[in-house]
């Protein structure tokens, strides 16, 4: 029989050797399941979960004959899927983001293409009195001054850089367990909020489409030109690594920022209510 | 060094995070197949004794619950523990309690499953001799449960990893909340959204050598028994 201390020092090095190589071929190939000549999007949340990728999508398809498939992350999470060469196209609204992926030389192409914007949301009691603030960063003032709870994304997506330029305007702001880092996605955040009577910022999109389940929830704050925010289409240059389809990506980027992109966009509607808009190029 | 250096104090922070989530990982984990244990050992040791209908319904019950997806575990609780179910107001959603009373559910299954397929295969004479001593059920329990310490440490370790590794629950009833009900896989599930791959793969790993020396612990307390 092999002596104990033998078998766990095996057993450590085995482990060590399986955790190295999955290491060195890439943690993201677990995102891997391609078929050649389809194009990948890695897309931040709002785009897709508000349905605005199955209007505009099929339409792509249709006039270049080229399927689709979709993964939908976070702006952070996209940006680095195209960085390790995984996808072929980042749809994102994190312009800080986009801008250190295009400074490091990751991408060959970054055009805005529509905004949309963002909204506060709270409870119906308001006990920060957020809604009579005239400014965003007024009601985040408020809602720290009276340690109302507010719920934080936490998870570098674009709503998340978002809220924090928001809170970098506020001097001597001092974070206590009022603010909750949730890390995770916008509508289990919204759920949160709805469950604990919080505050939280939100994009218009998913919003619309999960109102209904969120009855202790209402718009407190929007319309200020601070919760704009700017969704840009992104070819990283790894698109053009085999396997990847860099011509396609391209066409689909000229679709979006063209102008039977922007007319889809500009009819998209939830619950007939609007909540992107081109951008005319 | 006159001036800490502001990158090691980084790092540093950033590693006693870690070892706080890790710290609390552990405690949720301990908690949750302790108080489990306390319902779990003696229903799977009952199950696993002889022979009866009850007690085949209710083996194949537990092994079948044991297959439940953990967020279907954390959505019925969910169900009960949001503000409009019946234990709304208790206010345990988005709570350590929370994590812990999901994370009981996750291992009450696994454990009574284990220990009652261990006991199945306990030599019936063992048993027949307690009966002819006429010993009372709290020392007939007692004695059982000596002699089979070795199936009822490998099911509470099953049930350990069960929950340990568990990102549904945790998710589901805790919220993934910073510097309160984040754990180990939630925060493996966070820093995959945000595209720390190796961040993510860090932690699994810590998480995996931790399970190991939680396993080795109970396997070299308990080296092979009279029994299994």
């Amino acid at each position: 029989m092999v002596p104990k201390s033998r078998t766990f020092l095996l057993l450590m090095v085995s482990l060590l050797v399986v955790a190295g190589k999955v290491h060195s071929e890439d943690a993201s190939s677990a995102f891997k399941s391609r078929s050649s000549g389809s194009l990948r999007i890695a897309t931040t949340t709002s785009v897709e979960n508000s349905g605005l990728l199955n209007v505009l999508l099929p339409a792509f398809s249709r006039r270049y004959g080229l399927a689709t498939s979709v993964i939908a992350v976070g702006s952070g999470a996209a940006l680095a899927i195209a960085e390790r060469g995984d996808c072929d196209l980042v749809i994102s609204h994190a312009p800080d983001l986009e801008a250190q992926f295009m400074a490091k030389g990751l991408g060959e192409l970054h055009v805005p293409f529509m905004t949309g914007d963002f909204l506060l949301l709270g409870p119906r009691n308001d006990p920060a009195g957020a809604a009579h603030a005239d400014t965003c960063v007024d009601a985040f003032r408020a809602i720290a001054a009276s340690k109302a709870l507010f719920i934080s994304r936490g998870d570098r997506s674009g709503t998340h850089q978002k809220e924090l330029e928001i809170w970098a305007n506020i001097k001597g702001l001092v974070r206590g367990p009022w603010y909750r880092e949730a890390g995770q996605g916008m509508a289990e955040v919204l759920t949160m909020a709805e469950q604990l009577g919080a505050y939280t910022l939100s994009d218009r999109a998913t919003w619309l489409a999960m109102r209904t389940r969120l009855p202790h929830l209402q718009v407190l704050l929007q319309g200020d030109a601070m919760l704009r925010t700017i969704y840009s289409v992104i070819i990283p240059r790894s698109a053009h690594l085999s396997g990847r389809n860099a011509d396609g990506a391209a066409k689909l980027a000229s679709f979006l920022t063209g102008s039977e992109g922007a007319s889809l966009i500009a009819g998209f509607l939830i619950e007939g209510e609007p909540c992107f808009f081109p951008i005319a190029h | 060094m006159l001036f800490p250096d502001r990158a090691l104090m980084k790092t540093m922070a950033v590693s006693t995070e870690i070892l706080t989530i890790l710290g609390r990982s552990l405690l949720f984990a301990f908690l949750s197949v302790g108080f489990s244990s306390l319902a779990g050992i003696p229903l799977g040791m009952w199950i696993g004794w002889g022979e009866s209908r009850a007690r085949r319904i209710a083996y194949t019950l537990f092994q079948s619950l044991a297959a439940l997806p953990t967020v279907v575990v954390g959505l019925v609780l969910y169900a009960f523990l949001s503000r409009s179910g019946p234990l709304g107001p208790m206010g345990l959603l988005y709570t350590p309690a929370g994590v812990v009373i999901g994370q009981y559910f996750l291992a009450l299954p696994i454990l009574v499953s284990f220990i009652a397929a261990g006991f199945r295969t306990v030599d019936r004479r063992f048993m027949e001799t307690l009966e002819t001593f006429g010993c009372g059920l709290p020392l007939k329990f007692v004695l059982a449960l000596r002699e089979g310490k070795t199936i009822i440490a490998a099911g509470v370790a099953m049930a350990f990893s069960r929950v340990i590794g568990e990102v549904g629950v945790a998710m589901m009833l805790g919220g993934n909340l910073r510097n309160s009900t984040r754990t180990m896989t939630t925060a493996i599930a966070l820093d995959t959204s945000r595209g720390e791959f190796e961040q993510a793969m860090i932690l699994g790993l810590i998480l995996l050598f931790v399970a190991l020396a939680v396993h080795w612990l109970i396997n070299s307390r308990n080296s092979r028994g009279t029994l299994a």
